[in-house]
């Protein structure tokens, strides 16, 4: 339904962003029946689900935030069910797959630095295990037989997967379209305000009024949360992703680095720059992950590159997901975080029915909270 | 035959595409002193009107018609000049920083260039129809590609479908070299000359006006023509027949060559990754960079010539190329003598006069540039025209965002041959202008590269550390 | 499909699909298969289906062929060569080829 929304129309929940986050919690919200409007930015938003590696993944999570390594593996589980129900509302397979992924070392002092930090990660307390091993050259070989003679090593986790991202973005969207869900792109939110119990958010498109708001809007989540009385801290920071023509399956486990899909192309990425300037592209850093992709597995060598992408991270000052609910503003939320693939089941299942009920279960997300960010600065 | 490891590692001038307008600009800048070199990525110079001058097999000066042999002197001028000219050479990265990446034999290079100029002319209009990837179904362009480059020329069953001035000219081409034609498929409305008739005057005291009369009537003489409002190629592994339609009925024509045709429009990739700003041109019905009177961009030191700048055919296209390289030579080097723009403008006025009266006459219709149903507009990924649409009316509201849902413009073409039909459905469904549809945002390798190539190029410290953590 | 003008350029012999094929000096690799009668030159990764070379100028990426053992080149840019070795390729194309 992507109907211009008239000045009169009102909904229960107003979901700010429509991205993988937005929309994942749009489509929960609607489950719930609830009567959902998603405001969008246009075709040239800066959109981190256009340009994310689409891994669900477990290893390395929750190095400093311990519960967010439960918080993951609760998505990570409930991942297929989630896909099954998509695929019976929509018809179309989003292509999740959980083999087990792979981080790849390709020097000694890299493998250290890898036992190293999954040792502390292990070490703190409340962790919950899940089991990811470090594997030396043989052992990673006899699982991905094409790896080249420079990979010393890896770690692999069991619970590790990945699927099609930019296909599950357009099922969420079929499927909030097959449920009614008003959509309403190129309506940049630009101020919220809450009035007579109900929260009238601007756009240059008019003004859209619900009982509630959801922000999910990425990194514009830091100048829209004060609006409600919420914060957001963010620090974005830009990736790029190589990615080739499409080829015979070659590879039966993601690498964190790099992973075929389900059409066939191979996905190359994980770089981290400062620079905030979506339409940039640094060669140099493609050329490295390249090379490392040579590297790891030299039977790509002549294969055809046919696109490079780059876009901006979602990213809290602490890399941690933030889910709050405002106490001076009832009826608003954030819904925030990175890892906006692995944790899309969660945000659908778990997230939406909170905020449809209108308060967030602190049992499940308190540690979450961006109040954390006051009490480390106390600290 | 320049290697990669052969080129140094600036230029003042880098020309990117042989063609007229490349050729002209190389030959002027190198002449007035400025280091330039010239990369094309075809077997040898000439861009697409001028293809294979230096090496056509068709002797035969009549065949191709005396404008194809005004390719020549342009090719010997660029020769001459001292410019660097290296074929088999594909550019796949230009930035604002005008650093160019250039693959030659399977070596990627980075080139740094002092200015640049865009030549990449243009490409044959996408014509969406039923059937357009059997084998068999070629554009119109390809065929005189063919004709030009190795002496082939149409046999069997041929049938020609569309309109614009190359259309008939290949159709003369291939008569005088003795191939044949079967019939040819008009889709020009009639309408289209109530619109053009306005802009007769013009036309009229242009260059084309007389050669285009005689072009029409020695096509005409020979072969049969047809109004076409649909057309279908329809086969199994190939194009068998062709169905058409006009005023309600449908004929079926036995063809084993569909040739297809319906104008050229501006290869826009290259400036579009270099972060070029582009409009909509309703007229042309395409986007073009948008430019200043010497042809330079909205980025710094790149400018845009030739048809890559708009439509205008291949003696202005030399024009606007001289236009942009006396700009470049006056910006790099203030003291040498460049020759007055003055007098090139006057035959660049001249060759553009009557574009209008030809782009409205040559006007494709909508329903040949916005198809229904089933049929494939995203030839690389096979997305069809309905997807595309269907997407569009849940909300999709640009080309962008289609690419994330469906795929298309993802494959090896990247777009080229899909992203004005989906840019026109997105508006069609969605009852926005062109320029709010926009177009795809393009990205580096504009033509792909091995990841080997791009694995060998020079990696700075800090982007070593951007990924090896 | 199409005929040569008669010419003078000399033979160039390649060999497609494992059968040998007459080519000209200044042929393309995509122009002497159109010249050879040859049906398609590929199958895409989609679907299935058969392509041949549609623009012949380098932008439809419909003539890639296998060169030497190396996928996915487009035949319309690149020279033919003595005892060159041309393949069809069949839908994706494989790893390591």
């Amino acid at each position: 339904m992507a109907a211009e929304a008239s000045a009169g129309d009102e909904f229960d929940v107003a979901v700010v962003g429509g991205g993988l986050v937005g929309v994942a919690t749009a489509w929960g919200l609607a489950r719930e029946g609830c009567r959902v409007v998603v405001l969008d930015e246009g075709d040239r938003a800066v959109r981190a689900s256009r340009g994310n590696f689409a891994l669900v993944w477990v290893q390395s999570k929750g190095l400093g935030l311990a519960p967010y390594a439960g918080w993951t593996i609760k998505s990570s589980n409930a991942w297929g069910g989630f896909s099954d129900l998509l695929k019976q509302e929509t018809g179309l397979d989003v292509a999740f797959q959980r083999p087990g992924g792979f981080h790849l070392c390709l020097s000694e002092k890299e493998l250290e630095t890898r036992a190293n930090n999954l040792k502390r990660l292990h070490n703190q307390p409340g962790i919950v295990d899940y089991k990811t091993e470090i594997l030396n050259h043989d052992q990673v070989k006899a699982m991905l037989p094409d790896i080249g003679p420079e990979v010393v090593g890896g770690s692999f986790c069991p619970l590790d997967g990945h699927v099609n991202s930019l296909r599950l973005f357009r099922t969420l969207h079929t499927a909030l379209n097959a449920r009614g869900v008003t959509y309403l792109p190129s309506h940049r939110v630009e101020n919220i305000t809450r009035e007579g119990g109900e929260f009238r958010l601007m756009t240059p498109h008019g003004e859209i009024r619900a009982a509630k708001v959801a922000l999910a809007a990425g990194n514009a989540n830091m100048r829209l949360a004060p609006m409600v009385g919420l914060e957001a801290p963010m620090r974005p920071e830009r990736g790029q992703i190589v990615v080739t023509e499409r080829l015979r399956p070659f590879l039966n486990h993601p690498v964190v680095t790099l992973r075929q899909t389900d059409e066939g192309t191979v996905m190359i990425g994980d770089s981290k720059e400062e620079s905030v300037d979506p339409s940039g592209l640094t060669i140099g850093v493609s050329a490295t992950e390249a090379e490392r992709a040579v590297r790891q597995f030299p039977l790509l060598a002549n294969v055809n590159v046919v696109r490079t992408w780059s876009a901006i991270r979602v990213m809290t000052q602490d890399g941690f997901p933030i889910y709050d609910e405002s106490k001076t503003h009832p009826g608003a939320f954030t819904v925030c975080c990175h890892s906006g693939v692995t944790l899309a089941a969660n945000h659908a299942l778990t997230i939406a029915p909170m905020i449809a009920r209108g308060a967030l279960d602190a049992s499940l997300v308190a540690p979450f909270s961006a109040r954390r960010f006051h009490v480390q600065a106390a600290g | 035959m320049t290697a990669s490891a052969d080129l140094a590692p600036s230029y003042e001038l880098v020309v990117i595409g042989g063609g007229p307008a490349g050729l002209a600009a190389a030959a002027l800048a190198a002449r007035a002193g400025v280091s330039t070199v010239l990369f094309d990525e075809n077997p040898g110079v000439g861009g697409q009107i001028y293809r294979a001058i230096t090496s056509t097999p068709v002797k035969d000066r009549a065949i191709l018609g005396e404008d194809y042999w005004d390719g020549a002197k342009l090719a010997e001028e660029a020769k001459a000049s001292g410019a660097l000219i290296v074929n088999g050479a594909t550019v796949w990265s230009l930035d604002r920083q005008r650093i160019v990446g250039i693959s030659i034999a399977g070596k990627a290079r980075m080139i740094e260039a002092g200015r640049v100029i865009i030549a990449t002319g243009s490409q044959e209009r996408p014509f969406p129809i039923p059937g357009w990837t059997l084998p068999g179904v070629m554009t119109a362009g390809a065929a005189q590609t063919a004709l030009k480059a190795q002496g082939l020329v149409a046999s069997g069953r041929t049938v020609l479908a569309g309109g614009g001035p190359l259309l008939w000219l290949l159709a003369a081409q291939t008569l005088r070299a003795g191939g044949k034609i079967d019939a040819i498929l008009d889709t020009m409305p009639r309408r289209n000359w109530l619109h053009a008739m306005f802009h007769l005057p013009g036309f009229a005291l242009s260059p084309y006006f007389g050669k285009g009369m005689a072009l029409l009537k020695e096509v005409r003489a020979k072969v049969p023509i047809h109004r076409a409002d649909t057309i279908e190629a329809v086969g199994a592994d190939r194009v068998r027949e062709v169905l058409f339609s006009s005023g309600g009925e449908t004929r079926r024509l036995p063809a084993d060559l569909l040739l297809l045709h319906q104008g050229v429009v501006p290869n826009v990739n290259l400036a579009n990754a270099a972060g070029v700003a582009h409009v909509w041109n309703d007229r042309q019905l395409c986007f073009v960079p948008v430019l200043d009177a010497d042809f330079g961009s909205s980025v710094p030191g790149i400018a845009v010539a030739g048809d890559g700048a708009g439509i205008a055919g291949g003696t202005a296209a030399a024009e606007r190329g001289r236009i942009a390289a006396i700009a470049a030579v006056r910006a790099l080097k203030p003291d040498c003598i460049v020759p007055d723009t003055q007098a090139i403008r006057q035959r660049l006025q001249r060759e553009e006069m009557g574009r209008s009266f030809l782009d409205l006459l040559n006007r494709p219709v909508d329903a040949f540039r916005q198809p229904a149903g089933n049929t494939i507009v995203c030839r690389c990924e096979e997305v069809t025209a309905n997807q595309v649409r269907d997407t569009a009316k849940m909300g999709c509201e640009g080309p962008n965002q289609m690419k994330a849902f469906l795929r298309c413009g993802m494959g090896p073409c990247q777009g080229r041959l899909c992203g004005l039909t989906v840019a026109e459905l997105i508006s069609a469904e969605r009852g926005a202008t062109l320029d709010e549809v926009g177009y795809y945002r393009l990205r580096p390798p504009v033509k792909p590269i091995t990841l080997a190539e791009l694995a060998s190029l020079p990696i700075s410290e800090a982007e070593r550390k951007a990924v090896e953590r | 499909m199409f005929k040569r003008l008669a010419d003078s350029s000399p033979a160039v012999g390649i060999i497609v699909d494992g059968k040998p094929v007459s080519a000209r000096a200044g042929d393309t690799i995509a122009a002497a298969l159109l010249a050879a009668g040859i049906g398609h030159c590929r199958t895409t990764p989609v679907t299935g289906a058969p392509r041949a070379p549609y623009c012949l100028m380098g932008v439809c990426f419909d003539c890639l062929v296998t060169v030497d053992g190396v996928g996915s080149r487009q035949g319309c840019l690149i020279p033919v060569r003595e005892g060159m070795k041309v393949e069809t390729q069949l839908g994706r194309r494989e790893a390591g080829r």
